[in-house]
């Protein structure tokens, strides 16, 4: 048990208890955004583009209009009068809202209409002309900076638009950006007694959580209020985007973001549909409510991944894991619109040296702009950690191979140790604590890892292909500290505020939005802990910014490190007033006392003590309190990090392959996690069972792949496949606890670490099974035809349509 | 046109458009929000509801076509104050994150029980297979409804008070 427990004096909450969230959920009485009808309450339904690229000649909507369900179309010349043809998204770059000039991707937005019901905006959308003049799209990131590849930006060549940046963004080209010590990586590299290379490619995937986005806006010209019920996972940061790209001002913006179908960091961004829904609420006077259906969501809100991956790996002849270079092309589609801390373009990739003993590292990533939808840092990815664990791991594996040593063997011989912690990495980032040869070791006993290479060979011998895949990963969550971390300007603190009631009984208001996590449970249960309540006696307010203090919202793992701490410090500034009101109460000094077993304890009299429910309720009672000690019971926190925590893990994924048919079986998937102090481990456990899924689908299934023409491919779960329980094996789960020594409680975030660190077990574990039939590497999904089809050594490029 | 369905035991008839979706039926002209809307094409069934004695894709059935019909909702699965079992499971054995596919998932599993009241893992997976869940990766629904089942063949199963099935956890 981590030395936290006995310094925080905590009474048990911790634990696997049930969800409180549940007793709503089992019941169908959840309230999800498609859920809320207001009175007068109109619909909206979106025109899209059906092309890549074209110069819009025309839109007509006046046949929408004289339909007589319809109440209004919006344009993009409409949101152009207002000013809101464009907004900015979350990398210092615009998107169109609705488009004005071109359309840059196919499901791109172009119309608005409002109608007194759903059927009837989707019917209308049909009667709105559009004349396009066809251009020839960028689909390939590989040709998007040719000299003569057609441009997709022409709009930011503009008389009013001054940036440096501005002629290379109108050749595609985004930002070029590095870290690490290039001299010192190329020195090592030359020196190096072995090097393997890799070319691979991250394809783009999507996060499909299974609610889709939508909002419904209510806008009231009389009071000035603008009121959201939106799908966000940070509705203070959206609140304060509404109010930079509206300007109504941000006090009479409420936005009330209800229960979440899952995020996994597709409803972190501001959505066309969105503003086009607050402005037709202005427009019409009336509640508007926009929800996408399944294709608009797959083929335009945010994507993952898309990276184009060059990586090299240097090791003695022994062994020895020197160095590590990447140079990377990352597709981010029309617009620049990824979500991560605005210093950091390519998010937190440089992690990308994993979790060995390196002496030098350098990566470089480039960003173009295609004809493809927006995004790239989103589905549990923690910042383009996913894209780097992958890398490297992938690297590891293939200089195993190289080495003919044995891939487990090889990571424990280059695991960093206990005793190198705290540890900075070339690249920058200080790990904060870890024992990695632990976990390893741990997954490898659970495995029965010698038994299963034994079963290998004896499969080989009968020509059978079993595979045996191993990933360890370092994760870098809890975005982050202000100085270096913020988006927008705005800074990754969390607020929370928590009210002690006279009778105890607790409110807990924060800053960052549960999208299934469980936040209701394991926030009570951390305040519960701190002040010896019970989780029942704390109600968890969130996702309401007119009850809860700001702060950016629920992505990259950070609720647990930020917001959790946050919650920490407000229940423990609470007990220092609660000390003094108990002083008064027992007539000693508060020096007498002493926090023991969830109580003010008299220090040599632990049994005369004042828990917090007599205190709460001599804090708001007559008592005379000592000058300077204020009544009642509540406190407010900022939390801003003083680093991200680590969480860590060694995943090993066993698959039987058929090579006559290219199908992969996931036999077992074992993980061990250490995510530092856990607070509900039975939630921590689930939080692994979805990104282990996520791992398989994106590994075998998920891709989001374009044709020559830009036509999105993967727009419904009829082309975008999702694991079924049928692909999915019951995971088998180890812990190791290696406490965060800077988080107040010493937890650290777990919500993506699987998703993370499995695929690249997966494809390990494909790999190693097809090695006898000399396949070296094949790039995700490992689909039958993509698995066939590297066993005929004629590998395809997965994020292209075959051709 | 108009229509009349029995839903929960409670009939209901509405004038509808010929096309409306059962899905936008129950959701819309009933304000039963517990059925969940969620692809389009029949591959999430997030929107399971029984149609009569069987679970469908309530977004690919005709509001018409369930003229006559008797339809159960999640709304439908407890009786009264009492949690079904496979409720109860679900809470007991953390069988849902976010909760969007929680609806679908519990009244196919109800629908198993009720025909094979001692299911398989392997048929419990089988069973759940044309629907997703994009949080739990399926291991703790299958766990869950394997709780039912055991509680339910063990008999004299008491719900408790919040029903949530606390303490109940295998």
């Amino acid at each position: 048990m981590p030395m936290h427990d006995r310094d925080t004096g905590g009474n048990g909450a911790y634990g696997s208890i049930p969800r409180k969230e549940d007793a709503r959920f089992v019941r169908g009485q959840g309230t999800f955004v498609d859920d809320i009808t207001l009175p007068g309450m109109l619909h909206g339904a979106i025109l899209r583009s059906p092309v890549a690229h074209a110069r819009i000649l025309s839109v007509d909507a006046s046949a929408a209009l004289a339909h007589p369900r319809v109440e209004a179309v919006l344009t993009g010349a409409d949101l152009a009068e207002r000013g809101l043809a464009w907004m900015p998204t979350l990398s210092a770059d615009v998107q169109a809202v609705l488009a004005t000039d071109k359309v840059r991707f196919q499901g791109q937005e172009i119309a608005f209409v409002v109608a007194q019901d759903r059927y009837a905006a989707r019917d209308a959308l049909e009667l709105i002309a559009v004349d396009y003049e066809m251009l020839p799209p960028v689909i390939d990131a590989r040709k998007a900076l040719d000299p003569d590849a057609p441009v997709v930006r022409d709009d930011l060549v503009r008389d009013d638009v001054v940036r440096d940046d501005v002629p290379a963004r109108a050749r595609n080209h985004i930002f070029d950006w590095s870290a690490g010590d290039k001299a010192a990586a190329d020195a090592v590299f030359a020196a190096a007694a072995v090097t393997v290379s890799c070319d691979m490619v991250y394809p783009r995937s999507h996060p499909a959580p299974l609610e889709t986005c939508g909002i419904v806006a209510d806008h009231n010209a009389v009071t000035g209020q603008l009121t959201l019920w939106s799908t966000s996972q940070a509705p203070h940061a959206h609140r304060t985007l509404y109010a930079m790209v509206t300007g109504l001002p941000e006090h009479k913006i409420r936005i009330v973001s209800p229960d979440l179908g899952g995020g996994f960091g597709n409803k972190v961004p501001l959505y066309p549909g969105y503003l086009c829904a607050v402005a037709a609420s202005m427009v019409t006077g009336r509640p508007v409510k926009w929800v996408e259906d399944r294709s608009e969501n797959l083929m335009s809100t945010t994507f993952a991944r898309d990276y184009h991956m060059h990586g090299e790996i240097a090791a003695t002849a022994d062994g020895r894991i020197l160095a590590l270079r990447a140079r990377v092309l990352a597709d981010h589609g029309a617009f620049n619109a990824t979500a991560q801390p605005a210093k950091f373009p390519a998010g937190f990739f440089h992690i990308f040296t994993g979790s060995y003993d390196l002496e030098a590292a350098f990566c470089e990533v480039t960003g173009v702009y295609t004809n493809k939808a927006p995004g790239g840092v989103s589905y549990s990815c923690s910042f383009r950690i996913t894209e780097a664990v992958y890398l490297v791991e992938r690297l590891t594996d293939m200089l195993a191979r190289e080495l003919g040593i044995d891939p487990a063997e090889l990571r424990m011989r280059n695991l960093l140790r206990p005793e190198q912690f705290p540890y900075t990495c070339p690249t920058g980032w200080q790990y904060d604590s870890g024992d990695y040869p632990r976990a390893l070791k741990l997954a490898l006993d659970i495995a029965g890892y010698d038994d299963l290479r034994r079963e290998q060979a004896e499969r080989r011998a009968r020509g059978e292909y079993m595979g045996i895949g191993i990933s360890f990963f370092t994760e870098g969550v809890g975005a982050g500290p202000r100085s270096h971390m913020d988006i927008l300007g705005l800074g990754m603190a969390a607020g929370a505020d928590l009210r002690v009631h006279p009778t105890r009984k607790t409110v807990l208001a924060i800053s960052v939005q549960p999208q299934g996590q469980g936040h209701e449970t394991t926030f009570a249960q951390i305040v519960a802990h701190e002040l010896g309540l019970t989780p029942d006696d704390v109600e968890v307010v969130h996702g309401d910014t007119d009850r809860t203090p700001f702060g950016l919202g629920t992505y990259g793992s950070r609720s647990t490190p930020v917001s959790g701490a946050a919650a920490v410090m407000a229940a423990r500034k609470v007990r220092d007033r609660a000390r003094l009101v108990a002083a008064a109460m027992l007539e000693l000094s508060a020096d007498d006392l002493e926090w023991l077993d969830g109580k003010w304890r008299v220090r040599g009299d632990p049994d005369q003590a004042a828990g917090i429910a007599e205190i709460a309720m001599a804090a708001h009672s007559s008592l005379e309190l000592p000058e300077g000690v204020e009544g009642h019971l509540d406190a407010s926190a900022v939390y801003n990090p003083p680093n991200l925590t680590f969480p860590f893990g060694a995943y090993i994924c066993v698959t039987d392959v058929d090579p006559a048919t290219g199908e992969v079986k996931v036999r077992r998937f074992i993980a061990v996690d250490d995510c530092g102090v856990r607070i509900n481990p039975m939630i921590v456990e689930g939080q692994v069972h979805r990104g282990l899924a996520d791992g398989i689908g994106m590994a075998l299934m998920q891709a989001i792949a374009f044709d020559e023409a830009g036509n999105c491919l993967g727009g419904s779960f009829m082309d975008y496949l999702l694991p079924t329980a049928m692909e999915c094996p019951s995971p088998e789960l180890g812990t190791t606890v290696t406490p965060s020594p800077h988080h107040p409680i010493g937890a650290k975030g777990v919500g993506e670490s699987a998703t993370v660190g499995s695929p690249a077990a997966v494809v390990n574990s494909v790999v190693d099974a097809l090695a006898p039939l000399g396949v070296v590497h094949a790039d995700m999904p490992l689909t039958p035809a993509n698995v066939w089809l590297a066993i005929q050594g004629r590998p395809v490029r997965a994020d292209l349509a075959v051709s | 046109m108009r229509v009349t369905v029995t839903v929960n035991g409670t009939g209901y008839t509405r004038e509808v458009e010929p096309r409306l979706l059962l899905i936008h039926f129950l959701r819309d002209e009933l304000g039963l929000t517990g059925s969940h809307w969620g692809c389009d094409t029949s591959n999430c069934g997030a929107c399971v509801v029984w149609l009569d004695e069987t679970p469908v894709k309530s977004c690919t059935v005709l509001a018409p076509m369930a003229d006559g019909r008797h339809v159960r909702t999640v709304e439908g699965l407890s009786r009264g104050a009492v949690l079904d079992p496979v409720q109860q499971g679900f809470a007991a054995c953390h069988g849902l994150q976010c909760g969007f596919c929680t609806p679908g998932m519990m009244l196919t599993a109800r629908w198993l029980l009720d025909r094979n009241p001692d299911p398989s893992e392997a048929e419990v997976r089988e069973a759940i297979s044309g629907q997703i869940c994009r949080c739990t990766g399926y291991e703790n629904i299958v766990r869950s409804v394997l709780w039912a089942a055991r509680h339910e063949s063990a008999g004299g199963y008491e719900a408790p008070d919040r029903g949530d099935g606390a303490d109940a956890r295998p």
